[in-house]
């Protein structure tokens, strides 16, 4: 296609990483006291603070209460100077409305709900920088947010976008790979089982291609499970040697 | 806000601190709490900051724009503020939850830099009556503590010192349409002053005394504030009474004095500061949130 070559024939891509490789990923939990669970993840240049709150009693519409396992309740949200252009809106558009729907649905299979019955969770995500992959960052945040809150989850929530140019699967799109017209799939994994927890796509792709993408979000997912992992227990680690245990 | 439930017992005891000018965790009337000011933070924006005051914690990001001037004042930018009260500081804020909020805090920006003197707005002018910088001030609301307006005020300082607006060329083109061209150089760029940009003091009146800087249990037992915007020379932008209560004249006048002398000795130490960590700037690490 014309334009940025997102891919150049000694396959490096626009940021100089390989196809397969992720973005810088650096996190830090408890970035809040007041929540019950926060975390902050840069992946490249997009950055998210997640929040965690609950699990509490329901709050609004009680009649939405379950009896056998709790609601989880998410809102994702831009800051208004996260994106190039200024976004008039934080949040209630349509799209920021669907992705709190994906992030509901991804975490409904992550977290044990069962053990808290006619309670909610709720879950919010702000992005402060936006540079691709949104959706991803968002999961891989509110994982570390879930965990900092000490609610029990099955697995780590691992995501990546990945996309397909020239015959080869990229991962971890950026900004100018998304909006350069990339056949985009963004994936979220439960990493030790394999298990699928949401999958997206809205572009064309041929058939034969879609394995291969999935496993190279697979592996992608997997390699971004590791560093949350050693996030998680360099945060316990420090942790415990300030409580002296 | 979010607020917190305090007990008769509780109330008593703050109440007889603060007459005693000692309060809950041992500051005077008149001390802040320990505050941490970045500036530079997001990358997209044109200027940024993050002030953390105690548990309160807001950013602020600047986008500069070109946009068409307001037709009373054709030689002259403006500023638009947005304050967005984010789910993250509390549950209530969640969906249109934190809109009253947000929009009581921007109407008081709004009367706080209406003041001409506050920043030259001629020099965001472009071309008059046609072009002009628009800068829009986004702040957002992470975490509350109590003490919104002067956080929010010292973060909008410090994001419009670290502000960076390209420079801008005008030529006439052929048909004698007039062309915008953006400096190529990304160093190329205008600094906005912030000399006479006010600070905001917030004074909650507990008891027969008033304190600076009130945590939301003082909040809690207060009976009204008054919020007062000072400039570095001690000069009283904006004032304005707020919360259900009544103050006598006495309390205002004394309040206001306690207001201008608090803003005034605010502000030289903010610059300093400022400049300190421009004057780091290339080999300065940016932390943000990650410590």
């Amino acid at each position: 296609m014309a334009g940025i070559e997102l891919l150049s024939d000694q396959g490096y891509r626009l940021d100089g990483r390989k196809a397969t490789e992720l973005r810088k990923v650096q996190a830090r939990l408890g970035v809040f006291a007041q929540a019950d669970g926060s975390a902050y993840l840069e992946q490249g240049n997009t950055k998210v603070l997640a929040v965690v709150y609950g699990p509490h009693e329901m709050r609004g519409s009680r009649s939405r209460t379950l009896h056998d396992r709790a609601v989880i309740n998410c809102q994702y949200s831009m800051a208004t100077f996260s994106t190039a252009e200024r976004k008039r809106r934080p949040h209630g558009d349509r799209k920021s409305t669907e992705m709190s729907l994906h992030l509901k649905q991804t975490f409904e299979a992550a977290v044990m709900t069962q053990l808290f019955p006619r309670s909610q969770i709720d879950i919010y995500v702000k992005i402060l920088q936006s540079d691709g992959g949104n959706y991803s960052v968002c999961v891989n945040a509110a994982t570390l947010a879930v965990i900092d809150a000490g609610i029990p989850m099955r697995d780590y929530v691992c995501a990546c976008t990945v996309g397909f140019v020239d015959e080869t699967p990229l991962a971890d799109l950026c900004y100018a790979e998304e909006s350069g017209g990339v056949s985009s799939l963004a994936l979220a994994l439960l990493p030790r089982g394999g298990q699928i927890a949401l999958v997206q796509m809205d572009a064309r792709l041929h058939q034969d291609h879609l394995e291969a993408l999935i496993e190279a979000a697979t592996t992608a997912c997997k390699g971004v499970s590791k560093v949350l992992d050693e996030v998680v227990r360099q945060h316990l680690q420090e942790a415990s040697v300030l409580t002296g245990e | 806000m979010a607020t917190v439930q305090v007990s008769e017992a509780e109330k008593v005891y703050i109440l007889h601190g603060i007459r005693d000018d000692l309060r809950v965790d041992g500051r005077g009337c008149e001390d802040y709490r320990h505050m941490e000011i970045e500036t530079d933070v997001v990358s997209n924006t044109d200027g940024s900051a993050k002030v953390t005051l105690g548990h309160t914690a807001v950013l602020v990001g600047v986008k500069a724009e070109i946009g068409k001037p307001r037709p009373m004042i054709p030689n002259e930018g403006y500023l638009e503020f947005f304050v967005d009260c984010s789910a993250n500081a509390t549950p209530e804020f969640e969906g249109r939850g934190g809109e009253e909020l947000g929009t009581n805090l921007s109407n008081v920006l709004y009367k706080v830099f209406s003041n001409k003197h506050s920043l030259d707005l001629h020099s965001l002018s472009i071309s008059p009556g046609e072009h002009c910088w628009v800068l829009y001030v986004d702040v957002l609301l992470l975490q509350c503590d109590g003490n919104l307006y002067d956080a929010i005020s010292i973060a909008i300082k410090a994001a419009l010192f670290n502000t960076k607006i390209p420079r801008v060329n005008i030529t006439s083109d052929d048909e004698g349409g007039k062309e915008i061209e953006l400096s190529d150089d990304p160093y190329d760029c205008m600094r906005v002053n912030v000399e006479n940009v006010p600070c905001i003091v917030t004074l909650c009146k507990v008891g027969h005394r008033h304190v600076v800087d009130a945590t939301l249990q003082e909040k809690a037992c207060s009976v009204a504030s008054l919020i007062i915007a000072v400039t570095h020379n001690g000069t009283i932008t904006c004032s304005r009474k707020v919360g259900g209560g009544s103050l006598d004249p006495e309390s205002i006048f004394e309040m206001t004095e306690t207001g201008k002398r608090v803003g005034k000795a605010l502000h030289a130490p903010l610059m300093k500061l400022l400049q300190q960590e421009e004057s780091l700037s290339k080999k300065r690490v940016r932390v943000g949130f990650l410590c």
